[in-house]
C-alpha cells in the first residue's frame, strides 16, 4: 500500500502558504478565492549526485564547460521571455546546455500561450536536451509571494532571480571544490531590467544573443534567433486592459438611412475561402464586388450575413491579394483563453500585417476593386455550424477531466472564422464532428463566441459525415411527420388508377393514352421516374411527339401539410449514398413514378412536329399512360444502334433521336452554350458497405441528349403557355447574362497564355469562341476552358414573371427567351407550381388563390432557389467526400502516393490551384519556400536553388502531375486532401 | 482561469504543492462552544466546519420521538461567505437537506441510539469555509463532537475524499480539484474497517473505483490516529482540570488504556 501522510503546514508561515483574495469577474460578480500552498524541502534540484537532494538527477554535476564565458561550467536558467520569443532556438538541436526550467517560467508560458506551452513540454521530455523542471514555487527556500504594489510580472521575475541565487548557493553543497572553480548558474533573459537587478544581486546573467554569440555553433544558431532588435527590452506584458479590436457598429437607424440615401451599400458578405483576411460584398451600385481587406474592415461579419458597407475613397481602392492565407497556419499559436483576457496578441497582428503586405505598384489599376469596410450588420445569418475541436487549444486532453475549458472550434467550411466556446467535455469531443452555434461577437473579442449544440459522431464515419453535410448545407432531412403522411392516398401502396368511367374523379378531363408506346429513359437505378416519351409518324408526314410527366399535382394538393413541407424542402437532394426526398417515397418512387407496365396519371405535352422539327402545333393535357418500358441511357442507346431491332419501341426511340438532333442543332444555332462542369461518378462497393471503389467520369451518350432536348422543348412550351395565361404570377426560370467584367480575367489569361480570344458579346459569340479554344495536343483543354467559363457565369434562378421586367426573362445558357421547369415535379417544387398553373390554364382545375398572389409566389421561389443552390453544393460535397475516401483506399492499396494529372487553373503568390480531371476535384498546392510569382503572366517560377535543377516555370493551363494524399489535420482530425507537385518539379520539400 | 491550473504536473505535484497521497493540514479543536453538550471545529486545509451536538434530550416535537431509540436530527447551515460566490442558502435548500440526510444516515448505525429511547440527539453543522472536501470535514467534525458530548459510538467515523486524475489517484481534494476530477467520499470505521458512507456525484470508471475506494479507507485509518490523539489530548486536559487524575503524563496513559479496553470489547462483540 502506498504511504499516506498528512502534510502539516505550520501556522507561522501562513502568510506564504495561504492566499485569500476577492476578484471581480468580467460580469461584475465578486468571487472569493481561497488558495493554499504546501512548501516542502524535498523538491529535487535535478543535479546528479547532489547530496542534499538525493533525488533523481539528469543535469551533470559540473555543468557545461564548453562555453568560453563560463569555462568553470555553467547551467542555464532561462526567463519566460526566452521561451515566448526564442522557442525555435531552444528547440534547435545545436542548443543543449544543461537547462533549469523553473515552474514559474512554465506557468507563465502556459498562461501566455498554450501552443507554446505544449511545445515546451515536449521539449523538456526530448532525449537530446538536458532540461530539468524545478518546482521552485513549492520549495520552501525559493517560494515567494507577491508584495504590495508589485505586478505579477515583477513578482515572477523576482521568483526567477531568487531561484537562480538558490541554485548558485545550492551547488557547492555536494562538492568540495573551491568557490572560484564553481560552476555558474546563468540567468538567460532578454529583459534588461531583470538582468540589471540580477547582476546587482551578484548573479550571472546574459542576454540570449550574447550567450549564443559565445557558443561554438554561433553562426548557425544566430539565424534561428528571432530578431527582437538587439537587446531591446521586451518586458513580458502584464495583463492588458481589454480594448476594442473592432469599431462599433453604427446604430440601426443610421445604417438604414445610409443605405436608403446611397451612402452605404447593402449586400451579402462573402468570405474568401483562400484568404481569411479578405471578403467581398456584391452590391448593385458597382460592377465589381466591394472588397473588404483585413479583420478591422470585415468587422465581425460572418459569411452569409447581410451587411452595410461604407466604400472608401477611390485612391484607397485595392486589388484582391494574390496569396493563400490560411487561418490555421497563421494563427496556430493563438490562444483560446488568451484572447478573452488580453485582447490582441502583437505577434498575431504582425503576422497578419505581413500576410496583407500589399504590392500595389505591381498591380494594374484595372484590377482594383472598390474597397470599403463594414459599418453595420443588417441581418445576421448565423446558424449551427459543423466544427471540429482544435486539439492545440485544449489545456488538458485527459478524458477524465471535467474542468471547463475554453477551446477553439474550427468550422469545416473554410469561409468561417474559428469559434470560441466553453465546454466541460472538450476531451471527449476531440476527433468528433460537432455542431456549434455562434452566440455573439463582441467588439473586444477576436473570435466569435459560440456554444456546443451536439455531437454528430466520429469524424470520417459515414453517418457523421453525411449528417454534417446535410446540416452544413441546411438540408431538412427529418422523416416526414404524421400530418404529412396523412395527406397520402388512403390506399397506400395499393393505389391504382381506377377503371375508366365517367364517375371516377381521376378520369375527369383526362385523355386515355394507355395505348401509346411510351417508354422512359433514365440513369441506371433511377426510382423516381418523372418523365416518359413517345413519338409516332402521323399520316400527314409530320411527327407526333409526346412528353409525359408524372402528375404530382394530382396528389399534392395546394396548401395542405404535404404541400407546405415540399415547398419548404424545395428539392430532392441527391448524395452519393442517400437521397433526401422532397415528397414521401410512396409518391416519389411509386404512385407518381412512371414505372413500366402500370397505369399512371400523367401530364402530357404533345407536339406535332414537322420532319425538320418545327413545331406545328402543341397541346397540353392530363392523361393516363401505361409505360411500355423503362430503359437506362445505355440500354436505349444499344437498342437504337442495333439495326436488327425493328419493334415499335425502338422505332419510337429512333424517331425521337432524329428529332432531338435537329432540335439541338437549332438550339446551338440560336447561340446556346455547351457548358461543362466536372462530373464524376462514384462506384460503390455494395449498397450495404457503401465503400467507394472507384471514381469515374460521367459519360454522356446520345440518348442523354435525346431526353434533354425533349425536356427543354416541353419546358419552353409550358413556359410560353403559363406566361400567356398568368402574366403576373407565372413560375419561370431565367439565366441572366453574366456581366462582362466576370470574364476579364479568363480572357486575359487565355490571351496571354494561349493567344486565344474569348468573345463574350453574346451567348452565341461565346459559344463560337469556346469552340475555337482547342489545344490539339491536349483534348481536355477545351473542357477545362468551358469549366472555367462556367464559373464566370451567374447561376440560373426561378422567378415570378410579374416581378421582373419582360426583357430579362431570357435564359442565357440555353439561349431561349423564356423557360421554366416542368419536367421533374417529383424532385423539384417549382415544377409542381408550374403543373398547377398549367392545369389552370387548360381549365382542368381552378388555380389556387395563393398562386394568384405575386408576393406569395416570390416568397416560395426564394426558398426554392436557396434550397436548390444548397442541394447542388451538398451533392458536390458528398461526391468530394467519397472521392476522398476512394483516394484514401487507393493510397492504401497502392501503398504510396496517388499521382494524377492535373491542370493549373489559378496561380497565387505562394501556391497553385489545380484541377484534377479524373477525380473532378480541385486542390491547392502550397509552397512554403519563397518562389517567384509573375502576376501579369500568371506564372510561378520555382527557382533552381530550391530544386537543384533548372528554374521551373508553371503557368495557368499547364499540365502538371500531382501527388494526392489524404492528410489528417493534427488539430482537428479532419481529413484534408493535400496535393504536392510531382512534375515538373517535386514540391514535397518546398 | 481554473482550467489553466494543472491538477497533477509532470513532477508529481498537485496545484497546492502536495503529492498524490498527501492529505492537507488538519486541525481539531474540541473546546466547548456556548451551551452545546459537545462540539468540534475541524479544518482540512482551508475547509472549516464547526459541529455542535445537543442531547440526548427530550425531543422538542413529540411526534419525532421513537419509542425504542433516540432520534438523530441533523441541521446544516452553510455560511454565505463560505464559498467563492457569496450566496445565502435557506433551510429548505434541497442541497443542504441532502447534506443533512447524508450525515444522518452515516451516523445512524454508529451511534448507539438504542441506549436512549424516546430522546433526541441534535447535530448542528456549520460550514464556515469551503475549499473542497466539505462532506469529509462535516463527518469528521461530527464524530469528534459526538465523542466530546459523551455519546456512545461504536467506533470513530473518518471520512476522506478520493479522486482520480487520468489514472493517478488523488486524496483529499481541494475545490479546484473537485471541479476537475471525478471523486468519491468514503467514511470508514477504522477499527472494524466497516464503511458507513460512500457517495459520489460524478462519474467514475468502475475499474478505478476499487483502487480509490481502498485508498480512501487506508487514508481513513491515518486520519483516525490524528483524531484519536485529539480526543485523548482533550480528555487529558479535562481530567487534569478536574484534578482527579494523577499528574504528568500518566493522564494520557490512563485514557489510552481505556481506549484499549474498549477495543477489546468490540473485538468480543
Amino acid at each position: 500500500m502506498v504511504d499516506i501522510t498528512i502534510k502539516k503546514r505550520s501556522q507561522t508561515d501562513a502568510v506564504v502558504t495561504q492566499r485569500k483574495f476577492f476578484k471581480k469577474t468580467a460580469r461584475g460578480k465578486v468571487i472569493k478565492v481561497l488558495r493554499e500552498r504546501y512548501l516542502r524541502d524535498d523538491v529535487p534540484c535535478g543535479i546528479q549526485d547532489c547530496q542534499a537532494c538525493q533525488g533523481p538527477g539528469m543535469l551533470p554535476s559540473a555543468g557545461e564547460s564548453a562555453h568560453p564565458s563560463f569555462s568553470t561550467g555553467h547551467f542555464v536558467l532561462p526567463d519566460t521571455n526566452v521561451f515566448l520569443s526564442q522557442m525555435d532556438l531552444m528547440e534547435s538541436n545545436l542548443f543543449s546546455p544543461p537547462t533549469i526550467l523553473l515552474q514559474t517560467v512554465l506557468d507563465e508560458v502556459r498562461h501566455r500561450s498554450l501552443p507554446l506551452y505544449n511545445r515546451l513540454k515536449a521539449l523538456a521530455k526530448a532525449d537530446d536536451k538536458r532540461i530539468w523542471i524545478f518546482y521552485n514555487e513549492y520549495r520552501s527556500e525559493t517560494a515567494i509571494i507577491r508584495e504590495e504594489g508589485e505586478t505579477p510580472n515583477d513578482r515572477n521575475d523576482r521568483g526567477i532571480r531568487k531561484a537562480t541565487s538558490w541554485y548558485q548557493s545550492h551547488l557547492p553543497r555536494g562538492r568540495s571544490a573551491s568557490p572560484s572553480h564553481q560552476p555558474k548558474v546563468v540567468l538567460l533573459t532578454d529583459d534588461a531590467a531583470n538582468r540589471r537587478k540580477a547582476e546587482a544581486e551578484g548573479l550571472a546573467a546574459s542576454s540570449v544573443r550574447r550567450y549564443v554569440e559565445g557558443m561554438k555553433d554561433a553562426t548557425q544558431l544566430l539565424d534561428v534567433l528571432v530578431s527582437v532588435g538587439d537587446d531591446a527590452i521586451e518586458p513580458t506584458r502584464a495583463v492588458a486592459a481589454r480594448s476594442a479590436l473592432y469599431s462599433e457598429y453604427l446604430p440601426t437607424a443610421t445604417v438604414l438611412a445610409g443605405v436608403k440615401s446611397g451612402q452605404l451599400h447593402q449586400g451579402h458578405f462573402n468570405a474568401n475561402a483562400y484568404n481569411y483576411l479578405e471578403g467581398s460584398v456584391n452590391v448593385p451600385a458597382f460592377a465589381k464586388p466591394i472588397l473588404l481587406v483585413g479583420r478591422e474592415n470585415m468587422n465581425r461579419a460572418v459569411n452569409g450575413d447581410v451587411v452595410a458597407v461604407e466604400v472608401f475613397d477611390e485612391t484607397e481602392w485595392k486589388a484582391p491579394a494574390d496569396e493563400v492565407i490560411d487561418q490555421e497556419s497563421t494563427l496556430k499559436n493563438d490562444d483560446a483563453e488568451d484572447s478573452e483576457e488580453e485582447g490582441e496578441g502583437e505577434e498575431v497582428l504582425g503576422q497578419e500585417k505581413k500576410a496583407l503586405r500589399s504590392d500595389e505598384k505591381a498591380r494594374p489599376p484595372s484590377e482594383k476593386q472598390p474597397t470599403g469596410r463594414v459599418v453595420g450588420i443588417i441581418k445576421r445569418n448565423w446558424r449551427a455550424y459543423v466544427c471540429h475541436i482544435d486539439t492545440a487549444s485544449l489545456s488538458t486532453t485527459l478524458p477524465t477531466s471535467l474542468s471547463q475549458q475554453t477551446v477553439f472550434a474550427t468550422p469545416v467550411s473554410r469561409l468561417l472564422p474559428r469559434i470560441r466556446l466553453r465546454t466541460r467535455q472538450a476531451p471527449q469531443l476531440l476527433a468528433q464532428k460537432i455542431l456549434v452555434t455562434i452566440d455573439r461577437w463582441p467588439a473586444t473579442a477576436r473570435y466569435p463566441e459560440g456554444h456546443f449544440v451536439r455531437a454528430l459522431g466520429r469524424a470520417e464515419s459515414k453517418d457523421a459525415e453525411q449528417e454534417s453535410l446535410l446540416l452544413e448545407f441546411d438540408v431538412p432531412y427529418r422523416p416526414f411527420g404524421r400530418a404529412i403522411l396523412a395527406c397520402l392516398p388512403v390506399e397506400g401502396e395499393g393505389w391504382v388508377v381506377p377503371p375508366k368511367s365517367a364517375a371516377a374523379p381521376e378520369w375527369r378531363d383526362r385523355e386515355d393514352l394507355r395505348g401509346l408506346t411510351i417508354c422512359s429513359i433514365d440513369p441506371p437505378g433511377c426510382q423516381d421516374i418523372d418523365d416518359a416519351l413517345h413519338a409516332r409518324q402521323l399520316p400527314n408526314g409530320n411527327i407526333e411527339a409526346g412528353v409525359h410527366i408524372a402528375d404530382v399535382s394530382h396528389f399534392v394538393l395546394p396548401d395542405n401539410p404535404m404541400d407546405s413541407e415540399a415547398a419548404a424542402r424545395g428539392t430532392t437532394v441527391y448524395l452519393v449514398d442517400k437521397r433526401i426526398d422532397m415528397l414521401p417515397s410512396l409518391l416519389g418512387t411509386n404512385l407518381c413514378s412512371l414505372r413500366p407496365h402500370v397505369e399512371r396519371l400523367a401530364f402530357s405535352v404533345i407536339w406535332e412536329l414537322s420532319p425538320d422539327a418545327e413545331i406545328v402545333n402543341v397541346r397540353f393535357t392530363k392523361s393516363v399512360i401505361a409505360s411500355k418500358a423503362a430503359f437506362t441511357y445505355d440500354e436505349a442507346q444499344l437498342r437504337k444502334d442495333d439495326v436488327h431491332m425493328r419493334d415499335e419501341l425502338t422505332q419510337s426511340i429512333r424517331l425521337l433521336n432524329s428529332l432531338a438532333i435537329k432540335l439541338k442543332a437549332g438550339r446551338m444555332a440560336a447561340g446556346a452554350l455547351n457548358l461543362a462542369s466536372p462530373e464524376v461518378k462514384i462506384h460503390l462497393d455494395s449498397s450495404e458497405s457503401s465503400d467507394p471503389i472507384e471514381v469515374e467520369q460521367k459519360e454522356l451518350r446520345e440518348t442523354n441528349s435525346l431526353v434533354e432536348e425533349f425536356m427543354l422543348l416541353a419546358n419552353i412550351s409550358v413556359a410560353k403557355k403559363i406566361q400567356d395565361t398568368f402574366p403576373q404570377t407565372a413560375v419561370l426560370r431565367r439565366h441572366l447574362p453574366p456581366p462582362r467584367t466576370n470574364f476579364e480575367k479568363l480572357q486575359d489569361i487565355l490571351k496571354k497564355r494561349k493567344g486565344m480570344t474569348l468573345d463574350v458579346s453574346s451567348s452565341g459569340a461565346l459559344a463560337a469562341s469556346l469552340d475555337k479554344c482547342i489545344d490539339p495536343k491536349e483534348p481536355a483543354f477545351n473542357t477545362l476552358v468551358r469549366i472555367m467559363a462556367t464559373r464566370c457565369m451567374l447561376s440560373a434562378e426561378y422567378f415570378c414573371s410579374g416581378s421582373v421586367s419582360r426583357d430579362t426573362f431570357g435564359h442565357y445558357g440555353l439561349a431561349t427567351p423564356i423557360y421554366t421547369h416542368f419536367t421533374s415535379p417529383i424532385r423539384r417544387y417549382a415544377d409542381v407550381l408550374a403543373h398547377r398553373q398549367l392545369a389552370a390554364s387548360i381549365a382542368h382545375a381552378p388555380l389556387h388563390p395563393s398562386l394568384h398572389s405575386k408576393s406569395h409566389v416570390e416568397r416560395v421561389l426564394d426558398v426554392v432557389n436557396r434550397r436548390h443552390r444548397m442541394a447542388q453544393m451538398a451533392g458536390r460535397a458528398s461526391v468530394e467526400f467519397y472521392v476522398g475516401l476512394a483516394l484514401k483506399a487507393r493510397g492504401e492499396r497502392e501503398q504510396g502516393l496517388v499521382q494524377e494529372e492535373a491542370f493549373v487553373i489559378r496561380t497565387f503568390r505562394n501556391g497553385l490551384n489545380v484541377f484534377v480531371f479524373k477525380l473532378g476535384i480541385e486542390g491547392l498546392v502550397m509552397f512554403k519556400r519563397e518562389i517567384k510569382f509573375d502576376v501579369d503572366n500568371y506564372t510561378v517560377t520555382i527557382p533552381a536553388e530550391l530544386t537543384g535543377k533548372s528554374d521551373a516555370t508553371i503557368a495557368v493551363f499547364d499540365k502538371v502531375t500531382v501527388n494526392i494524399e489524404i492528410e489528417k489535420d493534427k488539430n482537428t482530425q479532419r481529413g484534408k486532401v493535400k496535393m504536392t507537385l510531382a512534375k515538373p518539379v517535386d514540391s514535397r520539400n518546398l | 482561469m481554473a482550467s489553466r491550473i494543472e491538477i497533477l504536473n509532470d513532477g508529481g505535484f498537485r496545484s497546492d504543492g502536495r503529492k498524490q497521497y498527501e492529505l492537507r493540514d488538519i486541525s481539531f479543536d474540541l473546546s466547548p462552544q456556548s451551551s452545546a453538550d459537545g462540539s468540534a471545529s475541524v479544518s482540512h486545509g482551508l475547509t472549516q466546519v464547526v459541529v455542535s451536538v445537543f442531547g440526548p434530550r427530550e425531543a422538542k416535537m413529540r411526534r419525532e420521538t421513537i419509542h425504542d431509540r433516540a432520534n438523530i436530527n441533523v441541521e446544516v447551515n452553510v455560511a454565505p461567505f463560505s464559498a467563492g460566490e457569496r450566496r445565502r442558502r435557506g433551510r429548505g435548500d434541497k442541497r443542504i437537506l441532502e447534506f443533512g440526510s447524508i450525515i444522518k444516515s452515516t451516523f445512524e448505525p454508529v451511534i448507539q441510539t438504542s441506549l436512549y429511547p424516546r430522546s433526541q440527539i441534535d447535530i448542528y453543522v456549520q460550514i464556515l469555509q469551503q475549499d473542497g472536501g466539505v462532506l469529509q470535514a462535516c463527518v469528521n467534525a461530527t464524530t469528534l463532537a459526538l465523542a466530546s458530548a459523551g455519546i456512545p459510538l461504536l467506533d470513530f467515523v473518518c471520512a476522506v475524499t478520493g479522486g482520480v486524475h487520468s489514472t493517478s489517484p488523488l486524496l483529499d481534494l481541494t475545490t479546484l480539484e473537485e471541479n476537475d476530477v471525478p471523486h468519491v467520499t468514503v467514511a470508514v470505521m477504522p477499527r472494524t474497517g466497516k464503511v458507513t458512507l460512500v457517495t459520489m456525484e460524478t462519474r467514475l470508471h468502475v475499474d478505478r473505483f476499487e483502487e480509490i475506494f481502498r485508498l480512501a479507507c487506508e487514508a481513513g485509518k491515518v486520519l483516525h490516529k490524528e483524531m484519536r490523539a485529539a480526543v485523548r489530548e482533550r480528555t487529558g486536559v479535562l481530567v487534569a482540570a478536574i484534578g482527579a487524575a494523577p499528574r504528568g503524563t500518566s493522564a494520557g496513559m490512563d485514557a489510552g488504556d481505556r481506549d484499549v479496553v474498549m477495543d477489546e470489547r468490540i473485538d468480543d462483540y
